[in-house]
């Protein structure tokens, strides 16, 4: 019995320490180039390729999640999952429940879609994202704000008539205008938030030590900017 | 899937279309499908249990399990689903890990609430940060069918409390006066006649269940819908081998006969069972089968 119990404490310790390297990152997969799910099923994009490469180098094992939007927040907070990398940019609202590193883009022009280049987008209908900084933005701009679950449904209400343009990060919205000549990104662009950063528990404070070093040593030998480069993100370091 | 299949750009047609459907992306659709079936293959019954308990408790003589019974038909019934599935899921998963925290870290000095925050050691987590992502997904399916089966009993039992009362008083006085004692009367007359009343009612439970689903994804269980709308999004060829426009109205059109599908084979299911269950009742179904048999 004395036994039993003692290889009981010793898993339940041994388990404890293999336990405290696993790292879950959660993301949404519906944010291409950001993040999204390729063919294979798997989450890939700019976030992937960042998110092995930081867990590479914080020596951390981890493990890809995805989640709804919506409750992408209360999920990180109630522990189902333990970092959020899901294109999120860094603002004060936020970061009252939760915490952030350092951001790993610089804050991005944010675009509008539309299929003409004469809308109004102070007076006309703007779509975006429930819940995104733009969402915030377009509902104090003046114009109608219409409100969609996912990105891909902003895009479709632009193309059948609900809405007169979309806003969104101008590196989700390109694409998307080279592919489809019936829309085309307007001139004007809005500058908001403070960049996309690692959406952390706020008691969390190790992890976000480990992250913010990983962060900065990708920064400083250049292979950030590379990642933002081949996935066309937008400005770099 | 195919050997044809290593150059999609270069395919047209049926060929294209039968790599397009094989991807491994659109396995993980089929295998929803299957996760859907034994979702709905397990809470069924779990949600008839449920019912049955509720039912059976709510016409207690006790009077606390009677309290028990009704504010649990009550209660439950009153509370819309989504935000049984958001806040009384995320409470039930807290809760397993609060009392395993108690029992596994009785050390730990941090409070376990910090701020927003949910903490508890790592031990204690379920499932534990290190498991791999099915045990997670099993997990989260489990809970599902235990909220769906709470939710669902309670819209059951008060089905099964109405068709316990329905069986004509007669039966009962007869049994009664056969000198029955109440639990034989209950099991040897009550509960046997009580389902042909209740089956309309339990029939309606089922359809609204089949079409509950989409609520999976909530608790992070990759639906059928979930799958659709991914899917059938616009596929944008620096993204993806298969690029495509707007499809998400056929995937849902696709979806649309699937539960079109299992509506119509649920309808001749219940249709025979109602038919097995009215023989020999004091029910109009009952009366016309005697008439034509005789």
């Amino acid at each position: 019995m004395k036994k039993l119990l003692l290889t009981t404490a010793a898993l339940a310790l041994t388990t404890g320490f293999a336990m405290a390297d696993t790292v879950r990152l959660g993301t949404e997969g519906a944010y291409p180039p950001y993040n999204f799910i390729n063919d294979k099923g798997e989450v890939d994009g700019f976030e992937r390729d960042l998110g092995d490469e930081l867990c590479k180098r914080a020596a951390l094992t981890c493990e890809w999640v995805t989640n709804d939007w919506d409750s992408i927040i209360p999920n990180l907070v109630s522990g189902n999952y333990d970092v959020i990398i899901a294109g999120m940019s860094i603002t004060d609202e936020r970061d009252e429940v939760i915490d952030f590193t350092q951001n790993y883009t610089l804050p991005d022009p944010s675009a509008y879609l539309a299929t003409s280049a004469d809308v109004d987008v102070k007076a006309g209908v703007v779509a975006a994202q429930t819940g995104t900084i733009q969402a915030s933005f377009v509902a104090e701009s003046g114009a109608t704000l219409v409100e969609y679950a996912t990105p891909e449904e902003t895009v479709a209400a632009v193309r059948n008539g609900e809405a007169d343009a979309v806003l969104a990060d101008r590196a989700f919205l390109a694409p998307i205008a080279d592919d489809d000549a019936a829309l085309e990104l307007l001139e004007q662009m809005e500058l908001i938030g403070g960049g996309v950063g690692l959406g952390l528990r706020e008691s969390d404070t190790e992890l976000k030590v480990t992250l913010d070093a990983a962060i900065q040593s990708m920064k400083d030998d250049g292979t950030l900017n590379a990642m933002i480069d081949k996935w066309d993100i937008g400005l770099t370091f | 899937m195919f050997s044809f299949c290593s150059d999609p750009a270069a395919l047209d047609g049926l060929n294209w279309l039968s790599c397009y459907l094989t991807t491994t992306k659109h396995m993980q659709l089929y295998y929803a499908v299957a996760t859907v079936l034994l979702l709905l293959a397990i809470t069924a019954p779990t949600a008839l249990a449920f019912g049955f308990g509720g039912a059976m408790a709510a016409r207690s003589h006790l009077l606390p399990v009677r309290w028990f019974g009704k504010s649990y038909i009550s209660v439950v019934r009153g509370v819309p689903d989504i935000a049984f599935f958001l806040f009384f899921v995320i409470a039930l998963d807290q809760g397993f890990e609060w009392m395993r925290h108690q029992v596994l870290c009785p050390d730990w000095d941090q409070p376990v609430r910090q701020g927003n925050d949910f903490v508890v050691c790592q031990a204690a987590k379920l499932p534990l940060g290190s498991a791999p992502q099915w045990i997670h997904e099993t997990y989260g399916f489990f809970l599902a069918v235990l909220t769906f089966a709470i939710v669902f009993g309670a819209f059951a039992a008060n089905v099964l409390f109405g068709a316990m009362r329905a069986v004509p008083r007669a039966q009962m006085e007869t049994a009664e006066a056969y000198g029955m004692t109440r639990r034989q009367s209950f099991w040897r007359i009550l509960v046997p006649q009580m389902w042909v009343y209740a089956l309309p009612g339990l029939s309606n439970l089922w359809m609204v269940l089949i079409k509950a689903t989409p609520l999976l994804f909530l608790l992070g269980v990759e639906d059928i819908v979930y799958w659709a709308r991914e899917l059938g999004g616009t596929a944008n060829p620096r993204f993806t081998e298969y690029p495509h426009g707007d499809w998400r109205m056929w995937y849902f059109l696709g979806l649309m006969v699937f539960y079109l599908g299992i509506t119509r084979v649920s309808e001749v299911f219940l249709e025979k069972l109602m038919r097995k269950l009215s023989h020999g009742q004091a029910t109009t179904g009952g009366e016309s089968q005697r008439k034509a048999a005789a």
